[in-house]
């Protein structure tokens, strides 16, 4: 059977992606961010999956207004990287694994969350920056990713609770698969940030720190934190935050196994206009 | 019953909800359709005409032309949907985010490396941190606004 070996948390800021893309990693300014990765990368190497499940959010990409679901599993065999308006970045395609993407949809869908199934979508900066912070600059990524797209643009956005639910939903869907896969899920997004207004701008090293803490020993009552208090503590944009609740309830001990191993943390700020941060989990 | 907007308390902040989203559909589809090339070369050749192909307000064409993001958000514009503005422009979210303080580049990015802004001051309104309105504009510009 499929089992989940570790859950994967960062920041997915488009910035890093440029700096990257555009050969800056060794400035003094992106240095800092990237050393927080070469141990993840190593990792990367020791710990590859079998596939990842790539939670993160579509920042008006692949979702106009025309249609916003609030979960979406991209269930096609491959995925291109989108033009934001900059052009798509320079980085693989990537591939899905349709079998398992759609046992996923089935088992999840049948244990009451309502996905949306995507055949075609391109994925942004917010499916391929962490793909690069993980893995670099490879000719191709090293597993196939499905992607997992959550809707924090417009609100309402699904609580934390839910997320969390939806990623014990998810354990379930990956355990009940035949084949002996290893699956990584990935939560990708925040970590305190506003890209609007004139409280553009805001950190909150406190809070973030704080939310990192319990996200590793206390998740179901982090799961409880209503969304006014992300907005208002760490900003409009860091409402992200809650996707990261998505892969911690995919994880062995919400479901009474042993607590995971934190083999990697990491916070910085900022990135551009963000707070970055970084975890690595491991199931026992 | 009207939506519930617990988050209509925070200074300087609009939360894109079903309202604004409605209000502003059409400025973020025009915003939308900058993500192909060939329609960033037809509105960089003439912005006002593309602008006019789409149902928008006049107020918010205003706001396009002017590059006033925060305008633009009053008029239901989103960021995410703004930024295709800013990429057909060649500008970074930094200088985006940077140009809705009225802070210059410079002071903007110095503040992010100094820590970001604080939070103290700025989570409800009727406070006294640095995005509450009656601080505004901030940075140099502001001080010489307010003669200090």
């Amino acid at each position: 059977m499929a089992r989940i070996t570790a859950s994967v948390y960062t920041s997915h800021v488009p910035a890093i992606g440029a700096a990257l893309d555009l050969g800056k990693t060794q400035e003094p300014y992106w240095q800092k961010v990237f050393a927080g990765y070469e141990a993840s990368k190593a990792w990367m190497e020791a710990n590859r999956p079998d596939v990842i499940v790539l939670v993160y959010n579509d920042h008006a990409t692949a979702f106009s207004l025309e249609v916003i679901p609030t979960f979406a599993i991209g269930t096609a065999a491959e995925f291109q990287p989108a033009d934001e308006g900059w052009g798509p970045r320079p980085v693989p395609r990537v591939v899905g694994h349709p079998e398992l993407a759609s046992h996923i949809a089935q088992s999840v869908i049948q244990d009451d969350f309502d996905l949306t199934i995507v055949n075609r979508m391109d994925v942004d900066h917010g499916l391929t920056v962490p793909l690069s912070l993980m893995c670099g600059q490879p000719q191709a990524w090293p597993c196939p990713v499905i992607p997992f797209a959550v809707n924090v643009v417009q609100y309402p956005v699904p609580s934390g609770r839910r997320c969390f639910a939806l990623g014990q939903a998810i354990r379930r869907a990956v355990e009940s698969y035949d084949e002996p896969l290893k699956v990584q899920v990935w939560g990708t997004g925040g970590m305190s940030h506003q890209l609007q207004g004139p409280r553009a701008g805001l950190i909150n090293r406190e809070w973030d720190n704080r939310f990192l803490d319990r996200l590793i020993a206390e998740p179901a009552a982090l799961a409880q934190v209503p969304h006014i208090d992300y907005v208002r503590e760490a900003g409009s944009e860091g409402i992200e935050l809650v996707m990261w609740l998505i892969a911690r309830g995919a994880m062995a001990d919400v479901a009474g196994g042993a607590p995971p191993k934190l083999v990697h943390r990491f916070y910085h700020v900022p990135a551009s206009n963000t707070a970055v941060g970084h975890l690595i989990l491991e199931n026992p | 019953m009207a939506l519930a907007k617990p988050y209509t308390d925070i200074p300087g902040t609009t939360i894109f909800d079903a309202d604004q989203s409605r209000k502003g559909y059409w400025l973020n589809q025009f915003c939308m359709s900058l993500m192909k090339a060939e329609n960033r070369a037809r509105f960089k050749a003439g912005e006002r005409a593309y602008l006019d192909e789409w149902p928008m307000t006049e107020e918010q064409k205003q706001a396009v032309l002017a590059r006033d993001l925060n305008w633009c958000i009053r008029t239901g514009g989103n960021i995410y949907f703004l930024a295709k503005i800013g990429a057909t422009d060649g500008r970074s979210f930094q200088q985006m985010a940077g140009s809705m303080t009225g802070m210059s580049e410079e002071e903007y990015r110095e503040m992010m490396v100094a820590g970001g802004r604080s939070v103290e001051g700025n989570r409800r309104i009727g406070e006294d941190g640095d995005a509450q309105a009656h601080r505004q504009p901030q940075g140099a510009a502001g001080r010489a606004a307010r003669g200090a």
